[in-house]
């Protein structure tokens, strides 16, 4: 198995174990989006969501420098794809009220249905867009 | 204490987001792009991360959260038409640059500038999500 796949596996695990920590210690879902979206909407549990949010960010900042080869984004630099990205991302995770950690992560395995279809949705949505742009239209 | 088990669980989210490798958007694009060089790695990641919250789902059964409270009980309602429009569109914006919710926040301060341009563009629409739900609900009751 290659390496990459192992290194998938142990942060996967590690993402579940952050979860489980939320889940059962402050009774919360561990989703992306609601945790940041709560502050953007101005919702209550503050001082909560900035220090999680601190943990997300802080982490990866301490770790980074002691992997070999250091992570990388790649993100494209074509700006008004980032833009047109973002509002999307955005705006779906809110409207649907949830992403990847909360309907994928969390909703699978409880086996919300709404979880489930959530995650099936985006996941086809995506492989649409990706399809058309890259070997259809050949965008990107 | 929620305060710390909150930084403690974002540490452990931020941790594993990095050494996933899934901050990198051309391992997610790989994973979305089927009829391509299509790259596997994410459902390892989706795999690891959803057993330890199987454990933890059985574990919340007539018990109180560690700092009290209750535990958040599932939503009884079907998928409607937000979740799968609202989802549709995520799908879209992931597909197209590679960046959900969780890595775009994890990779801050190393994605550069356009890491930067992205939150803030998705920042902007988590503010706009409010109306624009409430226009999809008028819509759907006048059809």
């Amino acid at each position: 198995m290659q390496t990459e796949y192992l290194w998938g596996l142990a942060g996967g695990l590690l993402i579940g174990l952050g979860a489980a920590v939320y889940l059962l210690g402050n009774g919360r879902i561990m989703g992306a989006s609601g945790i940041l979206g709560g502050l953007v909407d101005k919702s209550d549990r503050t001082v909560e969501r900035l220090s999680f949010l601190a943990g997300v960010i802080g982490m990866p900042f301490l770790l980074r420098p002691l992997l070999s080869p250091q992570p990388e984004t790649h993100l494209t630099s074509n700006i008004a794809v980032v833009i047109a990205a973002g509002l999307l991302v955005g705006v779906g995770t809110r409207v649907a009220n949830g992403c990847t950690s909360g309907h994928g992560v969390c909703g699978i395995s409880r086996f919300s249905m709404r979880g489930i279809v959530a995650t099936i949705v985006y996941i086809a949505a995506g492989g649409v867009t990706i399809a058309l742009l890259r070997h259809v239209w050949g965008l990107i | 204490m929620r305060i710390f088990i909150s930084l403690f669980a974002g540490s452990l989210f931020g941790a594993g987001l990095l050494i996933s490798g899934i901050t990198d958007t051309t391992k997610v694009q790989g994973w979305l792009d089927v009829f391509g060089n299509w790259d596997p790695t994410l459902a390892f990641v989706m795999g690891g991360a959803i057993l330890p919250m199987l454990i933890a789902w059985r574990l919340t059964g007539n018990r109180q959260p560690l700092t009290g409270g209750q535990f958040p009980t599932m939503s009884q309602s079907d998928p409607d038409r937000r979740l799968i429009l609202g989802s549709v569109m995520f799908g879209m914006g992931w597909g197209l640059a590679g960046l959900c919710p969780g890595p775009a926040i994890a990779s801050l301060t190393y994605g550069g500038y356009g890491g930067v341009v992205f939150l803030i563009a998705m920042i902007a629409g988590m503010y706009a999500a409010p109306t624009l739900g409430a226009k999809l609900d008028r819509t759907a009751n006048a059809a």
